[in-house]
């Protein structure tokens, strides 16, 4: 083998090692620690099935699994309704390549802070005593202050959707500044109209993009613990939730089962996301 | 419990940065005597010496290292950990620490690790000082010697010096040495709730449907709910802090029918959401940690920690020595459980609320006002200060739940580990989800 040959590998080491060591390795511990028994206090090192029966055997984890892809399937919704049309008018309607990019700087707003500061900030909001209660009370719309809209399951989705909006609009937007204008102008040249060009054209074209904010959110949502507990008023759960209350148990391999079989229902349902969108066409 | 975040706001205070002039200020004149003075050879070795603390509470404050720095000549070094975080390592990795701040209640698991070595009692210059509650589960006849759960007692004494096994009676070996501890109740706003509340009972009362809240930590929010069910009459336990599997399914039952009315505003998890849930008018009656109802005071929000006919849920803490310590180190060590318990310490916890473990010691370092207030439970003859400068209480009002003996003599339950502990988090995870 010459130098030449050799160079690409050696380019590509670091990185390899990097994911092994602090992406696979870890991954692999918690599957071998999802096999091991506990005792209250402590991991016993063993293998046991144990742990996976009482998660597969437990009506809890299935309803809070069901809960989780409620909120899954609300968030992806909402986010995306959201999300493509405000691509759409970054994309399409302005023309300034500047405003396009402040515009776009704007919908990172949400990030300048962090996600536990934004979490208690919609207590003056939404709270009983909130902003919103306030007004719709010195409107005259309601008499009572409308408890359901904090800790509640509209506050978490609420929480999760102003927080992974964004995560659909980059890939979305990226997806439509590539679309060739010269397509959209023929389309209409042969007479499209514009919801024609819109689903013939500009969807087709944007799938790419839908496909990957669709990835982030799924998997940022599936995984998330704190919003939940913050935005549900601790009255919700998830399973992010129900592995973090594992944790704080010392419940290691109870968690860790439960973590495995996150990351496999995950990891399907990205596998489901890209059978249904070749993402590579775009990429 | 949470006493990260109780270390939290001290360091918040610090950040003020207020905090020295004040605790100067405030002490009283001369310095507490070292009451273990080593051997003129021991000094300079001594000064070698690093103490590595692991806990979780009110220990790790800088000024009380600070402090013991200057006074015992050796090093300490503070980690914070979680509660959980803390067992795992006493339990797991004993050449981590030297010291372990810990609650009594996670003896149990603890112990049986064998990575703490028992405390020689006749080593510690004070022990009879400290509240009879804790060395012999006495105290003036009243209910806290006979409360449920872990209490302090129970796992205070070991049989020998190199067991493992609790000793019922007294020995000459002790586990931990006690140095904050607290009797927990509920919390209320008397503006928002407009009466006086006397009983655990009121946290299922409609009245308050949609205002109430209850802590999201397994252990203590079942011993909470517990004190609720048994105080309206909804069931009986045979022993609150060690319950069985049936009444770990009536007790969540209950709960879960409390929660599907819509009593519950919102569960908290950590000491701050509880401050902002009360704070915000969210809630008004909810279990709350002594500290928070301060932190909710100090916004000028009026907040009441209810004495209740009931009795309180006590915690305790104390510091336990790593099986690795020996020779100058373990002097040292010694040297410092005598420090704490010499009445600086708890002069500077009782002056934000705490208790020191030695309360005739820290009557030394405060002033009588301040000790009147604090223990006797008598109107506040000056305004209190804390040791960062804060004004806790105005002059005239009364400390909640009176006197130390009320408060602690009423404890009925205490933190505990239940042997059905892994059931125990799997039906709260059932409740929460529910």
């Amino acid at each position: 083998m010459n130098w030449k040959s050799l160079q690409p590998y050696l380019l590509v080491t670091p990185q390899t090692l990097i994911f092994l060591v602090f992406l696979v390795f870890p991954i692999l511990l918690i599957g071998v620690v999802s096999f091991w028994g506990f005792n209250g206090y402590a991991m016993v090192p063993g293998f046991t099935w144990d742990n996976y029966i009482g998660v597969f055997t437990s009506e809890v984890a299935l309803k809070i699994y069901l809960n989780t892809f409620r909120y899954v399937g609300l968030v992806w919704v909402c986010s995306l309704a959201i999300a493509f049309p405000v691509a759409y008018f970054l994309a399409f309607h302005i023309d300034s390549l500047r405003w396009k990019v402040i515009l776009f700087l704007v919908c990172t707003i949400p990030f300048w802070t962090s996600n536990i500061i934004r979490n208690i900030a919609w207590v003056p909001l939404l709270g009983k005593e909130g902003l919103v209660n306030q007004i719709l009370q010195s409107l005259h719309l309601t008499q009572q202050p409308l408890e359901f809209l904090l800790y509640s399951d509209f506050a978490v989705v609420l929480g999760l959707v102003y927080l992974y909006t964004f995560f659909m609009i980059a890939p979305i937007f990226n997806s439509l500044m590539r679309i060739d204008r010269n397509l959209i102008t023929a389309a209409r040249d042969m007479g499209a109209s514009g919801f024609q060009v819109l689903k013939e054209v500009i969807l087709p074209l944007a799938a790419p993009g839908i496909a990957i904010g669709s990835i982030f959110v799924t998997t940022l949502v599936m995984g998330e613990f704190v919003t939940v507990r913050l935005m549900g008023g601790g009255q919700s759960a998830s399973i992010g939730k129900l592995i973090s209350t594992q944790i704080g148990s010392l419940q290691y391999p109870l968690a860790a089962a439960n973590a495995v079989i996150l990351l496999a229902v995950t990891l399907v349902m990205v596998a489901a996301i890209l059978q249904v969108v070749d993402i590579r066409q775009e990429l | 419990m949470g006493k990260i975040t109780r270390r939290k706001i001290l360091q918040t205070g610090l950040a003020a940065g207020a905090f020295l002039a004040a605790t100067r200020c405030a002490a009283p004149k001369g310095t507490p005597n070292n009451p273990a003075p080593g051997p003129e050879v021991n000094t300079n070795q001594i000064k070698d010496v690093t103490l590595r603390f692991i806990g979780t509470g009110v220990s790790q404050v800088n000024e009380i290292r600070d402090k013991a720095e200057a006074d015992l000549g050796f090093k300490l070094d503070m980690r914070a950990l979680s509660t959980e975080e803390n067992n795992q390592i006493a339990i797991s990795q004993p050449g981590q620490y030297d010291i372990f701040d810990g609650e009594y209640f996670s003896l149990p698991l603890v112990i049986p690790s064998g990575n703490l070595q028992p405390i020689d009692i006749t080593r510690i210059k004070d022990f009879d000082k400290i509240v009879p509650f804790f060395t012999s589960g006495k105290f003036n006849g009243m209910p806290v010697e006979s409360s449920q759960g872990t209490a302090p007692y129970k796992v205070m004494y070991l049989t020998g010096p190199d067991s493992t096994e609790f000793s019922a009676t007294p020995t000459d070996w002790a586990t931990l040495i006690p140095f904050q501890y607290n009797a927990d109740t509920l919390g209320y706003r008397p503006d928002l709730v407009g009466r006086k509340i006397e009983t655990w009972a009121e946290l299922f009362n409609p009245e308050f449907k949609g205002k109430t809240s209850i802590l999201d930590i397994p252990q203590i929010g079942i011993m909470d709910a517990a004190m609720v069910a048994e105080a309206a009459g909804l069931m009986t336990f045979g022993d609150k802090g060690n319950m069985t599997k049936a009444e770990i399914d009536q007790i969540t039952d209950i709960l879960k029918d409390q929660k599907k009315a819509g009593q519950f505003r919102a569960f908290w998890k950590t000491f701050d959401e509880s401050v902002n849930l009360m704070a915000s008018g969210e809630v008004v009656l909810q279990s709350m940690w002594s500290p928070a109802v301060t932190a909710v005071k100090s916004k000028g929000i009026g907040c009441v920690y209810a004495p209740f006919k009931e009795g309180y849920r006590g915690w305790g803490g104390g510091v336990g020595l790593s099986k690795k310590l020996e020779g100058i180190a373990l002097d040292a060590a010694y040297d410092y459980m005598n420090w704490m318990l010499d009445g600086w310490v708890g002069a500077f916890l009782g002056r934000q609320g705490y208790y020191s473990a030695a309360p005739e010691n820290a009557k030394k370092f405060m002033s009588p006002e301040e000790w009147d207030f604090w223990y006797e439970g008598k109107s506040a003859a000056v305004d209190m200060i804390d040791p960062f400068g804060a004004t806790l209480e105005k002059a005239g009002s009364v400390r909640d739940g009176g006197s130390f003996k009320e408060r602690f003599g009423n404890i009925v339950v205490w933190n505990s580990t239940m042997n059905e502990n892994v059931y125990l988090v799997q039906k709260w995870q059932e409740f929460i989800a529910s």
